[in-house]
């Protein structure tokens, strides 16, 4: 295993990692159409921001995605509550309108771009970040997706372990939490900031779409599996893991696009465990009959 | 500009083209409508998501771009991804979003896996397989738009045979169940035509974007009728015009998806429809509830002049005006003197008074709000002091035949609860 190798590997879990941790939450509060909509909408900002700097420059893209974020929850509420569009087309149609602005901006504008094409944004570089090293006085610090992603990945985790408590509550007992005086829209906005930063910024690694993938995939497996809130976080973060390790090497293997192998081999995964379940029930089912 | 339209209708490949994604957009209006009325837009979003490895697994095993077996191979996927949501979110305790995400990413990314294993292979048509992530119009042969054609009959044919039992799964799922029409096999038919639509419109507006072509034209549809007939026939009429025009649009510059162009055009209108369309729209609400607010305004005004006549005051000032009624000053002159210039009523030395029209469209107000209080403490037994509040409500929204439907059921009463006279 050279250099590269780990340098991959190492962005790779940290995009999977923070992913499986803020999945739990949208899965528990069964928001992750929303999450899908926002990893979506923020490619027009991601693309103007980058027309702009003409590199992917952290500060830049964060502050043009965070804009088309805020834009895009408005235009679903206007949609939904001025406009009484039902709420499921609303969703619909904002979210493939600012992805398909994004797509014409890229088609109009990003010529001559290697970074910038139709396809990175779909499927992400994740296989060749590891081209792009940050060299400071002759040290390797790591690679720049890694970089991108590293920061986030720690408030991801400080969120998760100091917000625990306000996150737990709002997942499972809106109402009591309310009734408690907790703010609940507070901690719900402050996630659901965090897991529009985390998808713009594992964007360039790993793309528009696959992103959800990681948001989502993880977590259902862990939600099958155990039924505690830490257990879930801790066995979707070994999911990612294994789906990480497993998927880099059939990516080298078969020689294809690595950011989809660790999708395929984390639904994998979740089909065996899936199986694995049904099976088990059915066994208790015909031993509690005898 | 012009010369451009000319040549757009005039050329034969383009004539192809258009003739195309109008057939894939009038489709897709038809079968949206159902997607949309039954509030499953996000099924369809996944289906358009997951019809790409259907699509690769296809070209692999012809080996070609053969419409007839990508369709298939489409088609296949598509069912499978429709029954794997279904399954998930009715027999684990996964939510039916979560299912949903999950499924499409998890297809999409085998299809992007087999993608990158096809672009490995020396076959030299698989540089056009991308094209179905983005679409690219351009790319239809006659022989696939054929195909395309008689799909888009059958697919007209099976709507218009199950037209009634689709009416009734897409408002009344209940209803429909107890006159027994099997609900499961028309969701799982009406899925099937979905993910036929989606299979044929993905060449020319690509997996990725593909739902917002389902979508769309349906909402804007809804806009303008309340009838599922006309409905489905404006979702084509849209579908078809936007997708048309987001194709002129592509060909702007060279080498330019379609499926982005389509889907700005069909947003576009859609806006638009939701802000303008009669009745529904975004101004017709602002302009009715204005118009409304006026109305009401105007009653009351009348209705007070009024009642302060009944109490002998006939020539009313501002301040006379202000103690019986409190609203803002500004407001009362700027309302006072247009109901002078529409002649309900008369100014003399700074005071007024109700002209006859006004007298009469006064007398009419109160009567429905006397009416009203009369029959809430005759019929509905309401206490005397509990009748007020909703009289002044009421009062604006009687119209003369509720009102003469009410002085026949109190037989033409002289008097209200409070022992006031009812005017006629």
């Amino acid at each position: 295993m050279g250099l590269n190798d780990i340098l991959t590997l190492i962005t790779a879990l940290l995009i999977a990692w923070s992913c499986s941790l803020l999945g739990c939450f949208l899965v528990l509060r069964k928001v992750v159409m929303v999450g899908d909509a926002i990893s979506h909408s923020v490619l027009p900002g991601i693309v103007i921001a980058y027309l702009i700097s003409t590199k992917f420059d952290s500060i830049f893209i964060l502050i043009g995605a965070a804009i088309f974020g805020v834009f895009t929850t408005f235009l679903i509420d206007f949609f939904h509550k001025k406009l009484k569009l039902q709420e499921d087309a609303s969703i619909g149609i904002t979210f493939t309108w600012l992805f398909a602005a994004g797509v014409i901006l890229i088609s109009l504008f990003g010529d001559g771009n290697a970074d910038l094409d139709q396809e990175c944004v779909l499927f992400g570089e994740l296989g060749t970040s590891f081209l792009d090293k940050i060299i400071y006085h002759g040290r390797l610090f790591g690679t720049r997706s890694m970089l991108m992603i590293l920061p986030v990945f720690i408030v991801v985790v400080l969120f998760v372990v100091f917000g625990f408590k306000g996150l737990q509550i709002i997942s499972f007992h809106e109402e009591y939490a309310k009734s408690k005086g907790i703010n609940v829209s507070f901690w719900y906005y402050t996630f659901m900031s965090l897991v529009s930063i985390t998808t713009v910024m594992s964007f360039e690694s790993v793309g528009a779409i696959l992103v959800v993938g990681l948001l989502v995939i993880p977590p259902a497996t862990a939600y099958l599996l155990v039924n505690k809130l830490p257990s879930m976080l801790f066995v979707s973060c070994i999911i990612s893991t294994i789906a990480c390790f497993v998927g880099y090497y059939l990516s080298i293997i078969f020689d294809v696009s690595l950011s989809s192998m660790i999708i395929v081999t984390a639904g994998s995964l979740f089909m065996l465990v899936l199986a694995y379940m049904k099976v088990r029930f059915q066994v208790q089912k015909t031993v509690k009959l005898k | 500009m012009m010369e451009a339209i000319i040549y757009f209708f005039t050329d034969p490949i383009a004539q192809k083209v258009i003739m195309g994604i109008a057939i894939i957009g009038a489709v897709s209006g038809v079968v949206g409508t159902f997607s949309f009325l039954r509030k499953k837009t996000l099924i369809a979003d996944a289906i358009s998501h997951s019809v790409l490895p259907g699509i690769c697994l296809g070209f692999m095993f012809a080996g070609t771009k053969d419409p007839i077996v990508l369709l298939t191979g489409a088609l296949v996927i598509g069912w499978i991804s429709v029954w794997l949501i279904d399954y998930l979110s009715s027999t684990t305790k996964l939510s039916a979003d979560t299912a949903i995400a999950l499924v499409s990413t998890l297809f999409f990314a085998i299809g992007s896996v087999l993608l990158s294993v096809i672009s490995k292979s020396q076959n030299a048509e698989q540089t056009g397989l991308k094209n179905f992530l983005f679409g690219k119009a351009a790319t239809m042969t006659t022989f696939d738009i054929q195909v395309f054609t008689v799909v888009s009959i059958a697919i007209f044919v099976v709507v218009i045979l199950f037209f009634k039992p689709f009416q009734l799964v897409c408002f009344n799922h209940e209803f429909a169940k107890s006159i027994g029409v099997k609900v499961k096999r028309m969701e799982f038919l009406l899925s099937t035509l979905t993910v036929m639509t989606v299979a044929i419109g993905i060449q020319a507006v690509g997996v990725v974007l593909m739902s917002a072509l389902l979508i769309a034209p349906a909402a804007s549809a809804r806009y303008w009728t309340n009838r599922l007939p006309i409905m489905i026939f404006l979702a084509a009429l849209f579908g078809t015009f936007s997708s048309v025009i987001g194709v002129m649009l592509s060909t702007m510059k060279n080498n330019m998806p379609t499926g982005p162009w389509i889907v700005f055009s069909l947003f576009t209108f859609t806006l638009f429809t939701l802000l303008f369309a009669p009745h529904k729209g975004w101004f017709s609400i602002k302009k009715r509830n204005l118009s409304n607010h006026k109305k009401i305004t105007e009653e009351n005004l009348l209705k007070t002049f009024y009642q302060l006549k009944e109490e002998g005051n006939t020539a009313v000032s501002f301040r006379d005006f202000l103690e019986k009624r409190a609203v803002d000053t500004h407001s009362l002159v700027r309302d006072v003197r247009r109901m002078v210039k529409h002649g309900f009523l008369v100014e003399k030395d700074k005071t007024f008074s109700l002209t006859e029209s006004g007298n009469k469209e006064a007398a009419r107000v109160l009567r429905s709000h006397r009416l009203w209080e009369l029959y809430l403490t005759k019929r509905m037994n309401f206490k005397n002091d509990h009748i007020h509040g909703t009289a002044e409500t009421i009062e604006h929204l009687i119209t003369p035949e509720i009102e003469q439907l009410l002085l026949k059921e109190l037989d033409f009463p002289t008097s209200d609860p409070h022992n006031k006279e009812i005017p006629y």
